[in-house]
């Protein structure tokens, strides 16, 4: 395991070249810049399709980014995941198509429900551990996809159609394809941060403990189960608000949306980017959305394409895209000793 | 007066019965080892101790408090600390993000830090790989890790288990020395060990376990003469 995180630190020391993309890499103005790349994206192409493309994208990072509080810092295997989109989408659509509302004012019903969702799914499944939980949570997946499927309210197979805009007042609406494109990237954005903040506050800590070893976790005064539920309930609403923008995007929804191959492919844009590592994540998702449509000239051979360049990509980069690094950046400053643990103990963190 | 206080003490895993009755106690500012076989129920009594494990029947008590229905970050609250078998440190995390963890009931963190310098100064050795992954430490390191982990908690009472396991002998002696150390800056320790000899030397007292009970308690110079222990655990 070690093994490969010296060979991912490895081309630091190769040269200036190498040590200005590595540099490049780590800029704490990354994520700015990646999101005015994604703001100024419809200034070179703004057909349909592309921001149809694009606005799919962002839904699918913002789903990525939940699950990896789920499964990258929390180091719980959920199948099931689409199971809160579809929980936020259904809330979203059946509250604002009931009241006649705009979609933003279904949030905190979504927010309720999701949190509900989360801990109804998570209360009894997170007793379990690893194999065991995997299967639950791909059982629960399955169970909520079927019951909106049977369910009166929530339009049975054929779903909720004309589900109404996320936003109106007066004569404005949020209805052209462009405008929506820029909502949903401010929204996405705000979740993608908030994530990465998570990650590395108190509780982003216990996360990565409870990850690495569980027992030892809870024998230095960690509350395991609390700590696990709470990764659940912020995975469960960050796929809930997905789950909305996801709705107000096609305007339909139906169980066919929320079929095990979104949670595997979701999981697989977490694996893919760098399980832990928000930015790898962003990229892992914006790869497994975008990639398919970018290989659409090999027409039926596409998905084939697909998965040969995903195999390609997990036996190069085992860990990931992008991986969470070692923490061992601290030894190749040349910072006089005494004062570099100095600084590290007194900010009493990691970096 | 008793700090750590066992007594006729039953645990059971399902049907099967791990503790059998037992009391024992350790008082404040010693170092007491539990000594046995595998499978005598040592590593069941530190985990009844720090709750991981539920008491079945019987009083369990630290610091006069009853903790035999308490939750485990309860227990480590109160000052309790476990170092479980095997070391269990993190290895993917840096050496002074294992310690840090020690410390993440601590809300205050210049207490935190306070106690790292300290854990630096007795070991100093973790300070020159504070930013090295955890697993790539060697044995002794880890197990030296794993106690300074135990002592950034901030511990009235350590409970270490078996910290010489698979460590070279000349080694052993450096973690029971530590192990003394640690008692001379004022914290009582419970040590589990198979290497009774090596556990003998620092130990003020000693307890036999066999079968989920105690059957043997003495002095730890007085047990490395007693010919029953000398028979059954230190060979001749």
């Amino acid at each position: 395991m070690s093994g490969s995180t010296f060979k991912s630190q490895a081309p630091r020391r190769t040269g200036p070249a190498a040590a200005w993309v590595s540099g490049l890499l780590e800029n704490k103005y990354l994520g700015w810049i990646a999101l005015a790349a994604a703001l100024l994206a419809p200034l070179l192409t703004a057909s349909p399709y592309s921001l149809n493309v694009m606005t799919t994208a962002a839904i699918f990072v913002m789903l990525a980014a939940g699950l990896n509080i789920v499964v990258g810092y929390c180091g719980l295997l959920d199948l099931g995941y689409i199971a809160f989109m579809a929980v936020g989408a259904y809330t979203a659509g059946i509250v604002s198509k009931a009241f006649e509302l705009p979609l933003l004012f279904t949030i905190p019903a979504v927010l309720v429900m999701t949190i509900l969702a989360g801990l109804i799914i998570g209360a009894p499944t997170l007793r379990l551990r690893s194999d065991y939980l995997a299967i639950v949570t791909l059982g629960f997946g399955e169970i909520t996809r079927i019951t909106a499927n049977n369910l009166s309210v929530t339009g049975g197979p054929s779903g909720i159609y004309g589900i109404p805009k996320l936003l109106t007042f007066g004569d404005f609406s949020v209805h052209s394809p462009a405008v929506f494109y820029y909502v949903t990237i401010l929204i996405v954005a705000f979740f993608v941060l908030a994530s990465a903040r998570l990650g590395k506050s108190r509780l982003g800590r216990a996360w990565r403990f409870v990850r690495e070893d569980e027992d030892a976790a809870e024998a230095m005064g960690i509350h395991t189960y609390k700590v696990k539920l709470m990764a659940y309930i912020f995975g469960a609403v960050w796929g809930g608000f997905a789950g909305v923008l996801f709705a107000s995007h096609l305007t339909a929804i139906s169980p066919k949306s929320f079929i095990f191959l979104q949670s595997a492919l979701v999981l697989m844009a977490v694996v893919l980017g760098g399980m832990g590592n928000m930015r790898g994540v962003v990229v892992g998702a914006l790869v497994i959305s975008l990639l398919p449509e970018l290989l659409r000239d090999l027409s039926e051979y596409r998905y084939l394409a697909f998965g040969l360049l995903l195999v390609v990509a997990m036996v190069f980069r085992p860990k990931g895209l992008w991986p969470a690094h070692g923490h061992e950046e601290e030894r190749k400053k040349k910072e006089p000793e005494q004062t570099a643990v100095d600084a590290a103990v007194s900010r009493g963190e990691s970096r | 007066m008793a700090m750590l206080e066992f007594d006729n003490v039953d645990v059971f895993y399902g049907k099967v019965q791990a503790l059998r009755g037992l009391s024992l106690h350790v008082d404040e500012g010693e170092i007491v080892a539990l000594l046995g076989n595998n499978g005598a129920g040592k590593t069941t009594t530190l985990s009844t101790a720090s709750a991981l494990v539920k008491v079945g029947s019987g009083i369990l008590n630290f610091g006069g408090v009853d903790i035999s229905r308490a939750n485990p970050w309860d227990v480590v609250a109160a000052g309790l600390i476990h170092v479980p078998e095997g070391r269990r440190i993190f290895s993917t995390l840096s050496v002074l993000e294992n310690l840090q963890l020690g410390g993440f009931l601590v809300k205050d963190r210049g207490v935190v830090a306070k106690r790292i310098e300290r854990v630096f100064a007795l070991l100093p050795l973790l300070f020159e790989r504070r930013t090295q992954q955890g697993g790539t430490l060697s044995g002794g390191e880890q197990q030296m890790l794993a106690i300074g982990r135990g002592l950034i908690a901030g511990p009235k009472m350590l409970m270490l288990d078996e910290p010489s396991m698979g460590l070279a002998p000349l080694i052993v002696n450096q973690v029971m020395d530590v192990i003394k150390e640690i008692r001379e800056q004022g914290t009582t320790v419970l040590l589990v060990e198979q290497n009774a000899r090596a556990a003998l030397r620092v130990t003020d007292r000693a307890y036999v376990i066999e079968s989920g009970a105690t059957t043997v308690e003495g002095k730890g110079s007085d047990l490395l003469n007693d010919p029953r222990i000398i028979d059954a655990y230190l060979g001749a």
